[in-house]
């Protein structure tokens, strides 16, 4: 299911998945009819037991797995994951303190992870999350994540090239003056958890430092160079 | 045995046998931090090797860069899976750093500005493997890269070359620092693809 222009949503059903952490990734494996292979990380959007495992792939103009995984993969077809990966920018349903999300493009995969544990276990814990996307139609699960919208749960958007009709804010990079006033106060001691290409997370964290977030209350995800 | 991948392979990038298994070779310098970059000044900046009697020997930016320099070329090796070959850095030699240092512990753990921490062995930073590079590609290194100064070991994954490095304390056993207790391998060769638990 293509979601976005440049994205999909694909659904993987893993029969001896171990389940997963919200927030970790998992590698993918493709190998060609001659042997030839090539293994990509991707965030997982799912999250605790069960064998469905769900991703979501930017496609990468020259790239080599996410046009396949984009374009070309059909239901049916074969994939190889190892996993899951990674236990340091997870949530988990014990933590009670106040988060903050803050997602640019495809860095909402694990953020959505979080998000739907969050929801599933009914935290109390207060929720917020800034959402960072070129234009309407580049956001990835917009309609669910406004349905998850409740007293827990506050969501913000930027848009930097194209803001929907009548959005207040004139479309434009995320700024100070947007993390100030969109995101949880520095006094609510919120843990931050920051995904997205180098370039915006290195502004974010760097946003969030300057307004006096302890560096150690950041947790950030980067891809892609710089 | 491997699953196929029905039609893959029509984009493949071409192979190099300089590339460790499961890497593919990258031109762009991604960034792998778990937090926000910090921001050390030349100036504030220092770097100590502490061993198990307690002893600190601590060099300030100036007392680095009045050591010998080495130029290094060198491939590097992400455990996200790029690689980038033929890499030009500037850095101190840990032979140098370490050769007035009297320990007989075999293991150390490099401590970086923010948090972050890396064991690495002793025998892996020492007879020309590691240095503490401070130039990349003939301009100072960027703080996103790990600017003033970072470890530079590029026999093993990237992780182990920390940021910011800020010191290194010497360990009698292999202690896991924040990645290796994260998920990621004790040691890291590439070439023995090392990544995960």
């Amino acid at each position: 299911m293509r979601v976005t222009p440049q994205g999909r949503v694909l659904v993987l059903d893993v029969p001896e998945w171990p389940g997963n952490l919200a927030g970790q990734h998992l590698d993918l494996r493709l190998t060609a009819e001659d042997g030839y292979q090539a293994v990509r990380s991707y965030s997982i959007a799912s999250f605790g037991d069960g064998h469905s495992v769900e991703l979501a792939v930017d496609e990468l103009p020259d790239g080599e797995v996410s046009p396949y995984l984009v374009r070309d993969v059909e239901p049916g077809d074969m994939l190889e994951v190892r996993g899951p990966l990674g236990n340091f920018f997870v949530w988990r349903d014990s933590q009670t303190e106040p988060v903050q999300l803050i997602a640019g493009g495809s860095g909402i995969v694990p953020l959505v992870s979080i998000a739907r544990a969050h929801r599933a276990a009914a935290s109390p814990a207060k929720f917020r999350m800034l959402y960072s996307v070129r234009a309407p139609e580049d956001a990835y699960y917009a309609s669910e994540l406004e349905e998850l919208v409740d007293d827990s749960f506050a969501l913000d958007w930027v848009y930097t090239r194209t803001a929907p009709a009548g959005f207040a804010r004139t479309a434009g990079r995320i700024t100070r003056a947007d993390i100030e006033a969109s995101t949880l106060p520095v006094a609510d001691n919120p843990l931050v958890y920051v995904c997205g290409p180098t370039g915006f997370v290195e502004a974010v964290a760097r946003i969030l430092v300057d307004l006096g977030h302890p560096a150690e209350r950041i947790k950030t995800e980067r891809f892609g160079g710089s | 045995m491997a699953v196929f991948s029905r039609g893959f392979g029509a984009r493949r990038r071409e192979s190099d046998p300089e590339l460790p298994p499961g890497q593919y070779l990258t031109e762009d310098f991604p960034v792998l931090s778990a937090g926000p970059t910090p921001r050390i000044d030349t100036a504030d900046w220092s770097f100590s090797i502490t061993t198990e009697s307690g002893a600190v020997t601590t060099w300030s930016w100036d007392e680095l860069m009045a050591l010998p320099i080495e130029d290094v070329h060198t491939d590097i090796h992400c455990v996200t899976r790029w690689s980038k070959l033929g890499t030009s850095w500037r850095g101190v030699s840990l032979d140098t750093l370490f050769a007035d240092i009297d320990t007989s512990d075999a293991y150390t753990m490099v401590e970086s500005y923010g948090g972050y921490t890396t064991n690495v062995p002793l025998e892996d930073l020492l007879d020309g493997k590691a240095w503490i590079a401070f130039e990349f590609d003939g301009e100072p290194l960027d703080p996103e890269h790990g600017g003033p100064a970072r470890l530079l070991v590029p026999h093993l994954y990237f992780w182990k070359s920390a940021k910011w490095v800020h010191g290194i304390r010497m360990h009698s056993d292999d202690d896991p620092g924040f990645w290796e207790q994260n998920g990621y391998n004790m040691y890291g060769d590439p070439w023995k693809e090392q990544r995960y638990w």
